[in-house]
């Protein structure tokens, strides 16, 4: 017995020496299933069904998460459920996910929360995760394999303590069509260190008029090498030490786990913590974030890019379904007519009848429904016990369970039809439109959905001001509902204001309209156009992504990196002012400082603030007045040869003066010499020819109101003139159009001699 | 009970999530599986077997809608079930030898009847052996051996015992011969590779030139017996796409010092003329004597059959499967993630939906394997020897009951 007792003793010292290097990977794995997305992308359906419990391909999505959770490894999940926590909870007991052998899965369930943030704070309080984990939310279908990404998020845990957490990503093809086709999200940009993995910037709202990103310079200062991707993309799979809690119970305004959670680490040096990225090659990896990513993913499922959690593969106790050729997915007990027409790639679902002549393609078919005969069914997902009667068109649409649509309705593309909705006779449902039970939800029942606002998705407000504003049209709809969706019909169309339409087609399962699409490829192009004219490309998008080591490299593009900060900083620095009323004195230090700093000529300084005076100028308002063009009747008539809306311009040169004559003492500080005035004229051509065009038939006017301000000496000018006199044609355009200005100057100073 | 339950279900989930790769593997735990579940279940007094072969049915059906693809774990199941008949055959016929009181027939059929039975032995003997033997080649030349074993049971069971005694004994007596022939299954299984292997060198000859597609390990074992026998010889390894295991079968070929030649499989047909021999491993051999195999191997064995060269298949018995493939190239085949074989990232833009008419024009298919029709095959190597497709049939009915392929094709057609 003793000698047993020691033994034991010796085996556990042994245990315990060995602990370091072995219990890491010993330690269960644990992971945490976000049961919600705190988002109102899937309304109307998710008021009566929680999101993961929405099927995707015929299996309710949270099977994906957690049959991937199991595979990889995963020894406990802890179940996160908020909205409609109930249902989850119910299934989930129901499901054979409780009685997995070296699988526990845990619910936890609260109905007040309204954010992951929220969440996350609630299990650190529970204190039940002691070790590593995996944060993913129920919506997300992948079959990556963990091992490496945890062994790499482990190693480097065990050198640097602060690298909390391992993003994976996934390389995407880099285009803002295929992005948006492909998941109905904006481009996301992401800076990595090429070395380390870890991961400096991200942004995934990135402003697209503009075509720039805003990268903290000393990110270039601190290393010695960035690669800027918006080839990949965010697989919301997060490797999470327990520190990560933490943190989000210390920054309590944590909401969103990217907008809030990585930018705010990625911004916060003070602690130091860092993200690491891991990319994965040949396995999926997937969130569905709205309808458009719904069709994505269930297609790419269908094409078994999620081997094994394919229709065909029993991975959760889903019925037995047979491939046969090109990609059909049949389960048994289906009563097809030998006239119905089944396209490829399509699945349907057990019990399912469906009659003579009908079409059904790219398609999935839930279990016991009932398709009449003609029926057309393309790219649509219809879900459960649904009725469909002869004659009916449904194209590209979803169809919740329990919908009745009687004979001849239509459905045309990007119609989401809720549950036990029924569609009157010949009833014709208009694109885009979102048919419910349940009335809209007003402003104030979308706070007690336990439903988190999310910002910039506009999901919110719009329907908010959807129904401010089309007040009256609901209420008109709520009394007049059924005339609406055709005789018989039950349901209400919830109402789409006219900044949604917009909105609508991205997020639909409908492919995107051929016009829509020139135009987003429109919007490339005009990108890529900018790039190639643009000298400064750093500040375009485009070219410096796609060349993922642009800013690598010699001390050339260094000293262009810091022209191009340094002249943001001042910038920005020049917008406070105006924004805040700063002194100019002030100002001038700033400016000095950053001039000092960045080792500049006063020159830069000069030509710097020249810039952002003018740039504010194009972003001030126009005042409507209108007949301003006279306010500044310039000596030499009108050169400008464009026919540019002259009230435009003028508003334009007005604010100009505005601003110049406030800030002319700021300016004058840096003009020194006569070679800074001539940097400012050179800026001003500049800009005049790329960046704001706007100020091209302003030229001559605006020179002379700088000439007037006593900020260009008339020999400044006239150098300018006399230096451009050997130049190209092309870069003559802004002399000849001040030529008369110009003149008037020469005859100014002769007739002073 | 419960703790086979957990096992099953371990198991099941393994073959479902498509954990377990290769058939070998798969026999191998299907038959311990098996093996701890007889060994779990209770029997009662009566019709023994009877419960067992219902025990195994159970599970086995579970196991086999599984993975319906992985024809080895329907295998082994027939098998035990073979046994399991086999062995209470044998102890039925020992009784009646040692008793010659009152015959007992534990035919599944017909429930058990001991006591009002009168049939002579002779009779029962041979009701059994039509009901429970096809009347194989094998089985008639063992007929001897079966009933050299009377004075055996009737010294261990005691001779004139009350009934129950006798029944409990035989019971017991029934499960650990069961337990025992389950055992030597898995150890047949387990050495399966050495049996085929030591007839390399009867095949393989001096400075001949084999040609394998993929990797398999019966393969690497025979070309290294014949290696070891002095037997020098060259291998052209085609690499297998788009899983490339033939680079991994050129790894250890070299490792163990054999010339070894890589090519990609589209280059079969060229080297096919210099090749005197081409020996492949296989997933599965169905009744008709067809073999599913890795993808490309039809490609190897119609280039083999152009230039007259012996295409060899070599298979371990829990290979064979005693169903007939119908429509093999998609019942009876896996068709695998596009991701092997081009990258996701690098062709997202083809697999676009949001855009067009909604369906990409690119579809990439990848199936695991393929059909080779029997005509094909010029011979199997077993672990038993060399066989003629046409033979296979026999060789299965050596190993299977009739009664279980109805029973099976009962439970594959039900689900």
């Amino acid at each position: 017995m003793g000698a047993q007792k020691k033994r034991a003793a010796a085996a556990a010292a042994a245990a315990r020496v060995s602990e370091d290097p072995d219990d890491l990977a010993r330690q269960p794995l644990q992971a945490i299933l976000l049961a919600d997305s705190f988002t109102t992308k899937f309304r109307p359906i998710t008021l009566e069904r929680p999101k993961v419990l929405l099927p995707l391909v015929n299996v309710p999505m949270i099977n994906y998460t957690l049959a991937w959770l199991e595979a990889a490894g995963v020894a406990e999940v802890f179940v996160f459920c908020c909205a409609h926590s109930k249902q989850v909870i119910d299934y989930l007991e129901n499901s054979e996910w409780f009685s997995q052998p070296n699988f526990t899965v845990k619910t936890i369930e609260s109905h007040n929360i309204i954010s992951a943030g929220d969440a996350l704070r609630l299990i650190y309080e529970q204190n039940v995760i002691h070790g590593d984990f995996v944060l993913i939310s129920g919506d997300t279908v992948s079959n990556m394999s963990l091992t490496q990404a945890l062994q790499e998020h482990k190693e480097r845990k065990k050198k640097d303590n602060n690298a909390v957490m391992t993003m994976i990503i996934k390389k995407s093809k880099p285009s803002p069509i295929t992005r948006q086709s492909r998941l109905g999200t904006d481009e996301l940009f992401m800076a990595i260190d090429p070395n380390t993995k870890q991961l400096l910037y991200y942004e995934d709202k990135a402003d697209h008029s503009k075509g720039t990103i805003c990268l903290d310079k000393m990110l270039l200062a601190e290393n010695p090498s960035i690669s800027l991707h918006n080839d990949k993309q965010d697989c919301y799979i997060d490797i999470c030490s327990p520190e990560v809690l933490s943190l989000f119970t210390d920054n309590f305004d944590y909401q969103h786990l990217r907008r809030h959670f990585v930018k705010g680490l990625l911004l916060d040096d003070i602690m130091g913590y860092k993200i690491f990225t891991h990319e994965i090659h040949s396995s999926y990896a997937a969130r569905i974030d709205n309808y458009r990513s719904y069709d994505i993913v269930s297609k790419d499922i269908i094409q078994r890019w999620t081997y094994p959690y394919v229709p065909d593969v029993k991975f959760c106790g889903n019925r037995a379904t047979k491939l046969e050729r090109r990609g059909m997915y049949r389960a048994l007990e289906i009563e097809q007519s030998r006239s119905a027409q089944v396209g490829s790639f399509t699945v349907i679902g057990y019990g399912t009848k469906i009659g003579s002549n009908s079409k059904i393609s790219d398609s999935v078919i839930g279990e016991g429904c009932t398709i009449g005969s003609n029926v057309l069914i393309e790219g649509s997902y219809i879900w459960d016990n649904v009725i469909i009667e002869d004659g009916c068109e449904l194209r590209h649409v979803i169809v919740c369970d329990g919908v009745i649509m009687k004979a001849g309705a239509v459905l045309k593309p990007g119609v989401v039809l809720s549950f036990k909705v029924v569609i009157g006779e010949r009833f014709v449902v208009p694109a885009y439109s979102k048919v419910s039970l349940l009335q809209q939800p007003t402003v104030h029942d979308s706070d007690e959905e336990l439903e988190y606002a999310d910002n910039s998705s506009g999901t919110v407000e719009f329907s908010c001001t959807a129904d401010q504003s089309n007040g009256e049209m609901t209420s008109e709809s709520s009394e007049a509902h059924k005339p609406k969706l055709g005789t018989g019909g039950v349901g209400y169309i919830w109402s789409i204001c006219e900044g949604g339409q917009e909105e609508e087609w991205r997020h639909s399962v409908a492919p995107i309209p051929e016009d829509k699409l020139t135009e987003l490829s429109e919007a490339m192009d005009d990108d890529q156009e900018l790039v190639t004219q643009d000298r400064t490309a750093l500040s375009t998008s485009g070219e410096l992504i796609s060349d993922s080591n642009a800013s690598e490299g010699d001390d050339n593009e260094d000293s262009k990196d810091d022209s191009v900060y340094f002249e943001k900083e001042v910038e920005a620095t020049f917008l406070r002012a105006v924004e805040e009323n700063v002194k100019v004195d002030h100002v001038i230090l700033e400016v000095n400082s950053l001039r000092l700093s960045y080792n500049m000529t006063s020159a830069d300084c000069a030509g710097a603030v020249f810039y952002s005076m003018m740039k504010l100028a194009i972003k001030t308002p126009h005042s409507s007045a209108i007949g301003l063009l006279t306010l500044y009747p310039s000596p030499f008539s009108m050169v400008a040869s464009n026919a540019y809306p002259i009230y435009l311009s003028g508003e334009l040169q007005q604010n100009t003066a505005n601003i110049i004559t406030t800030w002319q003492k700021l300016l004058k500080s840096y003009l020194l010499e006569i070679d800074e005035e001539i940097e400012i004229i050179l800026k001003f051509e500049e800009m005049c020819l790329e960046s704001a065009k706007e100020f091209s038939p302003l030229f001559a006017r605006i020179l002379h109101i700088l000439y007037d301000k006593d900020i260009l000496q008339e020999d400044a000018i006239l150098r300018w003139a006399d230096e451009k006199e050997g130049a190209d044609e092309s870069d003559k355009v802004f002399v000849r159009q001040s030529e008369k200005f110009i003149q008037w100057l020469r005859e100014a100073s002769e007739e002073e001699d | 009970m419960p703790d086979t339950q957990v096992l099953v279900n371990d198991f099941l989930n393994k073959l479902k999530k498509r954990k377990i790769e290769g058939s070998q593997a798969t026999a191998r735990q299907t038959a311990e599986l098996l093996r701890s579940v007889i060994s779990q279940q209770r029997v009662p007094y009566t019709n023994q077997a009877g419960a067992l072969i219902d025990a195994v049915k159970a599970v086995g059906e579970q196991l086999i809608a599984a993975n319906p693809v992985e024809l080895a774990v329907g295998n082994i199941v027939r098998r035990v079930l073979h046994i399991i008949r086999e062995e209470d055959l044998s102890l039925t016929t020992a009784a009646i030898g040692g008793l010659n009181l009152s015959a007992v027939s534990d035919d599944e059929n017909d429930d058990d009847r001991d006591g009002d039975s009168t049939l002579s032995a002779a009779a029962v003997a041979a009701a059994a052996r039509s009901t429970l033997r096809p009347p194989s080649l094998q089985t008639l030349l063992e007929d001897t051996p079966v009933s050299a074993a009377v004075p055996q049971t009737s010294s261990s069971g005691g001779d004139s015992e009350g009934k129950t005694a006798d029944k409990s004994s035989r019971s017991r007596k029934l499960k650990h011969d069961v337990i025992e022939a389950v055992n030597e299954l898995i150890q047949d299984i387990v050495t399966c590779h050495e049996q085929i292997a030591e007839q390399a060198v009867e095949h393989i000859h001096q400075n001949e030139v084999i040609l394998t597609l993929g990797s398999s390990r019966t393969v690497l074992e025979f070309l290294f017996a014949a290696k070891e026998k002095k037997r020098s010889f060259r291998v052209f390894v085609a690499e297998g796409a788009p899983r490339y295991q033939g680079h991994l079968l050129a790894k250890e070929l070299v490792a163990r010092g054999l010339q070894t030649t890589l090519i990609t499989d589209s280059a079969v047909f060229a080297m096919i003329s210099r090749v005197n021999m081409v020996i492949v491993g296989a997933h599965a051999v169905m009744a008709n004597g067809g073999v599913i195999a890795p993808v490309g191997m039809n490609l190897v064995a119609l280039a083999a059959q152009k230039h007259a060269v012996p295409f060899v298949v070599l298979a371990g018995s829990h290979k064979l499967c005693p169903l007939y493939p119908h429509n093999p190239e998609v019942l009876l085949n896996e068709l695998r993630s596009p991701s092997e074989l081009l990258d996701f990232g690098e062709f997202s833009d083809c697999m676009d939906f949001g855009s067009g008419s909604g369906s990409p024009l690119l579809h990439v298919v990848n199936p695991a394997f393929d059909y080779v029709p029997p005509k094909l095959v010029s011979l199997f190597i077993t672990d038993t020897g060399g066989h003629n497709p046409s033979y296979m049939y026999r060789l299965i009915a050596d190993y299977y009951s009739a009664d279980d392929l109805v029973v099976q094709r009962r439970a594959t057609a039900g689900n």
